[in-house]
């Protein structure tokens, strides 16, 4: 009886190898099963999700416009510390002074992603973008400042 | 080579570098397993004494990745701690923010909608088939085998793309907020998740037949890593590690969280207490997960996502714990409030950290080869452990 006991492990053992070696023949022959994508050549087809959060934009109108009040909502918002907003007081044509961005200080290298400053914004001044190749030669490149030159706030935006 | 500064010694003679081979010839030799450096995150330095091939005691090194996240989150408000918890479970980080917002929803006293309870039911879910699959492949890898690792990462980018999709990221979700979810599922989610269970169906019978199947994975599981009922208690292990020894510990049963109560599913118990239990535990909750998925993506009530809450929200003064169940046990919260904007002290109780505690007393008197093996099978986090 341990005669046949050996035997059958040995057959169960060698049956177990064979099921994987199967598996792995089948991928062999396969194929069109394989998933893989070499990353730099399928930059054509590299679609990322609208909601892909890659780095915080200030998004701007063809005249130069935007919608940041200068409120301090996103700096309060972020837990890191990534966000300064500088303002300064600008004389309105009526002689009145109204409160309006400098500028937006925005360090990507300390932003962790957590879309807290884009939720907290009451006026959708600024959003992810979907960008994920960060890489530069100077860390100061990092430190970016949102607003464009010369930009101001967009008619309406309260 | 680093030797630890405190040497069991059974007899006085000792000689250098290995020596006797024979079984309590009193030789001892200790030998370092795993890196540690700061570039290298997430590595487990063990310190194992040894006698020939015989593992006399496994002493873990801890603290090289303590970033002190707890006394990191006394300075930031109850929004904002949240995406902290990201970084140290970053498996199952999805199921750490829930806890956490489980917590300031307690102190808060706001009712969830269902909406988001589904919507954060079916996300932890997801989130534990990735962690147990990326388990599966490294695991394999641990004892040698390449393969499972390519099979185990092919499916986990289809839970990957969906959480890209919905949450806009791949791995640090902070999709979880205070009274909700951050934003409503992406309207193509429901498709994508079906067609993720039916291909994932089909590919846990290919785990089977590639791993668990295999002679020689049983042979290197079976027996090794013995770990009793009475054990994985005292050690306070908790998930698939005490599972695995029949201790019933599954949070999603004990004290039921969101929709917990209302879904079918069952609680895995394995009576093995060795390794190859552990691993059945993981492979049997796979498809659990998908049982609950399944009940729950064709009836996601319509609603909000998001309770309405406070722009600066305040505990009131007090004591808040909650627990939620990670891929890897219970995870727990605890905030004591002073009544302010952020907490006094935070305190997270990591499932890590005390399964890997009961490494020493699983392994001791095997062989250096099954350390790996079992090792491998408590499913360990390093950042985690040390937070």
């Amino acid at each position: 009886m341990f005669i046949v006991k050996y035997i059958k492990e040995v057959w169960g053992a060698v049956r177990s190898l064979l099921k994987g070696m199967r598996m792995t023949g089948y991928y062999f022959t396969h194929h069109k099963e394989i998933i893989t994508q070499q990353y730099p050549d399928n930059k054509a087809i590299l679609n990322l999700p609208e909601r892909f959060k890659g780095e915080v934009v200030m998004p701007h109108n063809e005249n130069n416009e935007h919608a940041c009040t200068g409120c301090t909502a996103c700096e309060l918002a972020c837990p890191n510390g990534t966000i300064k907003v500088i303002t300064k007081f600008e004389i309105m044509p009526d002689g009145k002074k109204k409160k309006a961005i400098d500028k937006l200080v925005y360090h990507l290298e300390l932003c962790t992603m957590c879309n807290l400053c884009i939720i907290a914004c009451p006026t959708d001044a600024i959003k992810m973008a979907q960008t994920f190749e960060h890489s530069v030669f100077d860390r100061n490149q990092l430190t970016k400042i949102l607003n464009n030159p010369g930009s101001k706030i967009r008619e309406g935006v309260e | 080579m680093y030797r630890q500064t405190e040497i069991i010694k059974d007899s006085s003679e000792v000689s250098p570098g290995g020596g006797d081979l024979e079984e309590g010839g009193g030789a001892e030799f200790v030998i370092n397993v795993g890196p540690q450096h700061p570039a290298t995150h997430g590595v487990l330095h063990l310190v194992i004494t040894l006698n020939g091939e015989t593992i006399k005691k496994v002493e873990p090194h801890l603290g090289f990745i303590h970033r002190s996240i707890e006394k990191m989150c006394e300075s930031l408000t109850y929004r904002q701690f949240i995406y902290v918890t990201s970084r140290m479970d970053y498996l199952s980080s999805h199921i750490n923010n829930h806890g956490c917002a489980l917590c300031v929803e307690k102190g808060l006293q706001v009712e969830i909608p269902p909406r988001a309870q589904v919507i954060r039911v079916i996300m932890d879910e997801l989130t534990r088939i990735a962690s147990h699959e990326l388990w599966w492949g490294a695991m394999a890898m641990d004892l040698g085998a390449f393969t499972p690792f390519f099979h185990a990462f092919r499916e986990r980018e289809t839970i990957n793309d969906i959480m890209e999709e919905t949450c806009g990221a791949r791995l640090t979700m902070n999709y979880m907020v205070p009274g909700g979810v951050m934003a409503d599922i992406h309207p193509n989610f429901q498709k994508r998740v079906k067609d993720f269970i039916i291909l994932f169906k089909s590919k846990v019978d290919e785990y089977d037949e590639l791993v668990t199947g295999n002679v020689i994975f049983r042979n290197r599981m079976k027996g090794v890593g013995f770990l009793s009922k009475e054990d994985a208690i005292s050690y306070g292990c908790t998930g698939p590690t005490a599972r695995g020894s029949t201790a019933s510990c599954d949070i999603r049963k004990l004290y039921p969280y969101e929709v917990y109560d209302k879904v079918e599913f069952e609680e895995i118990l394995e009576t093995g207490c060795d390794s190859f239990a552990r691993y059945m535990v993981r492979i049997r909750e796979l498809r659990q997960s998908i049982k609950i998925i399944e009940q729950l993506i064709d009836n996601i009530p319509e609603g909000d996502f998001q309770a309405k809450t406070k722009a600066v929200l305040k505990l009131p003064k007090g004591e808040f714990y909650s627990r939620v169940e990670t891929a890897r046990g219970e995870f727990g919260v605890y905030i004591v409030s002073e009544g302010g904007a952020t907490p006094y002290r935070i305190r997270f109780r990591s499932p890590g950290f005390s399964n890997l505690s009961a490494l020493d007393h699983m392994i001791r008197g095997g062989k250096i080869g099954d350390l790996i093996a079992a090792m491998g099978t408590l499913d360990l986090v390093i950042p985690d452990i040390d937070r």
